[in-house]
């Protein structure tokens, strides 16, 4: 038996540090630990529950936008304003995230895990006119390698023509990343951390010129997504066969709905269907009330799990059983992984739209894989692609619905008292705040992320969680940081400052605790 | 730019108590986009050579360890801290990384990264002035890097980028004057933000400036006229937002009909007061024809 750590875990959002036992060159064990906490959820105390929707965004920079969907939609129905957005103010809010989102995913593919997959260093003998791709090359004639170089030990597997091909797009994707986000800012104000998602609606008024700028603005995200995006994934998903069946996780899946929808009734209520999927392919309807947050292993006080609108979390920095700053959500009990794997299969299987049923199914038959190869390294990358699809078909069908010169808000005016849920599918999967308001002001304020489905460490009853699921069992090479971990940590795309934030803001005494 | 190889400057970026947006607005760099300054000169003769940055190099664990180490030891290299610095329990609320067994913290690093830098830059209002990190009652006891800096009497010059996040342009931009200009000729104020990103009030340059001049006050949003009365910190915040502008000039926070939040002031987020309530200490000018604004 010999363990090995590997801390930092870059190219994430965040601090993370996976600690595995390994024998014969399989994982026995895995423990996974965010390691930065902050506490944000204390600042919120006293506070007026408009600013939970701008204080949440900066629980994490690379999402920040579904914080400010969750958040406002839980001050929204704690105001009694849900039923009563403007569709310009929902519209809006779907055009934010469902840019915003394919971004992310763009981002996640490329910059963050595109370096486990393709080499930009190995396009020193290109000879073709890519632009992009000279820069690179003369890059690394004048004897430059980093950040790419040194490395450890990974075995590429695609043949010159794909790297190229791949690398080029990978450069080309830091470009695309940033003209998503430019376009999805006409509605947004600024990016990161939005400035125009306000309870009651959007407060960014609408003309002609401003949807006109970002339907055309939108033509490019969306070439993307179709010629670059979705076949690289599927590239990888053939050179890297074995990855459709490495790295299955819990096999339990988990998701909200999101993004409403105004007038295209053939496509139900929400664009995603939320839901449950147990034994690969069995839909269920989800019930929140069951999910509760276990802390045996994590740096908090000792307790019985607890729903989230009722959980009080008291951090214990030296606490012997824990490892991890991520608590344990859980549902009914068990162990659950969110992501857009659960978003597409829940809505694959809850909602029988032939349009997503016929995407899917494409995809695999490409691939040559079937449903339970989505239970994968590969499958979750082909889930987040074909979830950036379905928002990239649908993004300028909502946009042509806006109407300029219409209200995008209504007014604010909250009772003294009151409580908000909202829920929405972040990039990285569900995402819920529950909100708790006493005499005008933040009594309470709790937040799952969907990294802290992922990440979670043991509960009470020893489950793992759904990342140190997907690594028991795992063959990996001799090596100090095996790109196989790597591998099938980074296909769930972390976000640990989302997944360490939680603390409920009564009580806490950080600091009271010696820390070893 | 040009064919001859150019003075390459070593870039070491670590990040504390951070949400990554300064990342993720870096990245949306336009003129240089985040490719030029990867790959090209950042000036003609300049290029910044990232040895280390979290979210973008290949190497992970033990080898990142390892590069950081090096790095440290051959000195000389511009150090940008994005995120806060946790000092409770011993800076234990951010552990970094972790070479051999030994864990660091962020605390640690920025005491052993900091004092060989040819230059510090504390980027973003966390790493500047404390932050959402720092909010009250700061669970973890989270400090700027000027913070550390004084307590740990390290004396490398230090330049603040606040921002939450910071405008991409005021980080290249200000790099681009420390290679040109050189590092002692970067204008700071009070706080070691550079004047020519911080020099002026949002309020100075503001388009609906007229609207307060004149009394105009938005009631609710959505409304025409200037966001003062919805809880606009931009009298007393400094950037030149109302300029520049955000995300390749597609728009920027009051431009969306929202109110400032004052994100680059060393007071944000908590003694600024609530973000659409009233700030109180401005003085407003009195239109007769309009009531009289009621203070709180």
């Amino acid at each position: 038996m010999k363990k090995i750590v590997i801390h930092p875990i870059t190219r994430i959002e965040g601090h993370l540090k996976v600690e595995a036992t390994v024998d014969n060159g399989e994982i026995k064990d895995a423990n996974i630990s965010g390691t930065m906490f902050r506490g944000i959820e204390i600042m919120l105390e006293g506070r007026d529950p408009r600013d939970a929707v701008m204080i949440t965004q900066r629980i994490c920079g690379v999402c920040p936008e579904p914080h400010a969907m969750a958040s406002v939609g839980a001050v929204d129905q704690y105001a009694g304003l849900d039923s009563k957005i403007p569709p310009n103010g929902t519209l809006m809010r779907n055009l934010i995230l469902g840019t915003r989102s394919i971004s992310d995913h763009i981002l996640h593919f490329y910059i963050l895990s595109g370096l486990d997959y393709v080499d930009p260093a190995a396009v020193m003998k290109y000879s073709g006119s890519d632009q992009d791709l000279n820069i690179l090359k003369y890059f690394l004639q004048q004897g430059y390698s980093r950040p790419f170089l040194p490395r450890d030990e990974i075995d590429y597997k695609f043949d010159t023509e794909t790297t190229n091909a791949v690398v080029s797009h990978y450069i080309k994707a830091m470009d695309i990343y940033r003209k998503a986000q430019q376009a999805a800012t006409i509605f947004g104000g600024k990016w990161p951390h939005d400035a125009s998602i306000v309870s009651g609606g959007v407060s960014q008024q609408l003309t002609v010129d401003r949807i006109t700028e970002f339907i055309w603005r939108l033509e490019q995200i969306v070439d993307f997504v179709k010629n670059y995006y979705v076949p690289d994934v599927i590239a990888v998903a053939k050179a890297y066969k074995e990855y459709l069946e490495i790295g299955k996780g819990c096999r339990r899946l988990l998701a909200y709905d999101s993004y409403k929808t105004i007038s295209d009734e053939s496509r139900g209520d929400t664009l995603f269907k939320g839901g449950l999927v147990n034994d690969i392919d069995t839909y269920s309807e989800i019930d929140i009330s069951r999910i509760t947050e276990d802390v045996t292993h994590s740096w908090y006080k000792d307790k019985e799990p607890l729903y989230p609108g009722e959980e009080k979390t008291e951090p214990m920095a030296g606490k012997e059983s824990g490892y991890s700053w991520v608590k344990s959500p859980r549902y009914d009990g068990k162990v659950y992984e969110v992501g857009p794997l659960a978003g597409v299969l829940s809505t694959y299987l809850g909602k029988g739209d032939p349009y997503i049923k016929n995407m899917v199914d494409n995809a695999l038959s490409e691939i040559g894989g079937n449903i339970s190869n989505l239970y994968s390294v590969a499958g979750r990358h082909l889930c987040r692609a074909l979830s950036a699809n379905i928002l990239a078909d649908q993004l300028v069908g909502w946009a042509q619905q806006l109407k300029a010169g219409e209200p995008t808000a209504v007014e604010y005016d909250p009772p003294a008292d009151g409580e908000g849920i909202g829920l929405c599918a972040a990039p990285r999967g569900a995402l819920g705040h529950w909100l708790k308001v006493k005499d005008g002001r933040i009594s309470n304020y709790q937040v799952i992320t969907p990294t802290a489905w992922n990440a979670s460490p043991k509960d009470k009853d020893g489950q793992p969680g759904p990342y140190e699921q997907a690594l028991i069992g795992l063959k990996v090479r001799e090596s100090q940081s095996p790109i196989e971990i790597l591998r099938v940590i980074r296909s769930f795309d972390p976000c640990t400052a989302c997944a360490v934030h939680m603390v409920t803001v009564k009580g806490n005494l950080i600091g009271k605790y010696k820390v070893v | 730019m040009n064919n001859r190889k150019s003075t390459a400057v070593p870039v070491i970026n670590i990040q504390g108590q951070n949400c990554t947006g300064c990342a993720t607005s870096t990245l949306c760099t336009q003129y240089p986009a985040i490719k030029n300054v990867l790959l090209q000169d950042i000036v003609p003769g300049f290029k910044l050579d990232f040895i280390f940055h979290p979210n973008i190099m290949t190497a992970s664990g033990n080898l990142a360890m390892e590069i950081l180490e090096n790095a440290a030891k051959e000195k000389g290299y511009v150090l940008i801290i994005d995120g806060a610095i946790p000092t409770g329990d011993n800076g234990i609320y951010c552990v970094t990384g972790e070479k051999d067994g030994k864990k660091y913290t962020m605390l640690e690093e920025t005491v052993r990264l900091a004092p060989d830098a040819l230059a510090v830059i504390a980027l973003g209002t966390c790493a500047a002035f404390g932050g959402i990190a720092a909010g009250n009652p700061n669970p973890t006891g989270a400090q700027s890097v000027g913070d550390i800096f004084l307590t740990h009497d390290i004396k490398t010059p230090l330049i603040n980028i606040p921002g939450c996040p910071p405008h991409p342009d005021w980080l290249f931009g200000t790099i681009e004057e420390m290679l040109t200009k050189g590092l002692g000729n970067v204008e700071l104020d009070d706080f070691r933000r550079p004047k020519t990103f911080y020099g002026k009030l949002i309020h100075e340059n503001c388009p609906n400036r007229a609207y307060f001049d004149e009394g105009k006050f938005a009631k609710k949003l959505g409304d025409e006229g200037c966001l003062y009365e919805l809880g606009c910190k931009g009298p007393i915040t400094y950037a030149d937002c109302p300029k520049r502008q955000w995300n390749g000039r597609t728009n920027w926070v009051i431009g969306s009909g929202a109110p400032c939040s004052g994100c680059t002031s060393p007071e944000y987020p908590d003694l600024l007061g609530d973000f659409y309530h009233r700030i109180i200490d401005v003085e407003v000018p009195v239109n007769e024809k309009r009531p009289k604004v009621q203070k709180k």
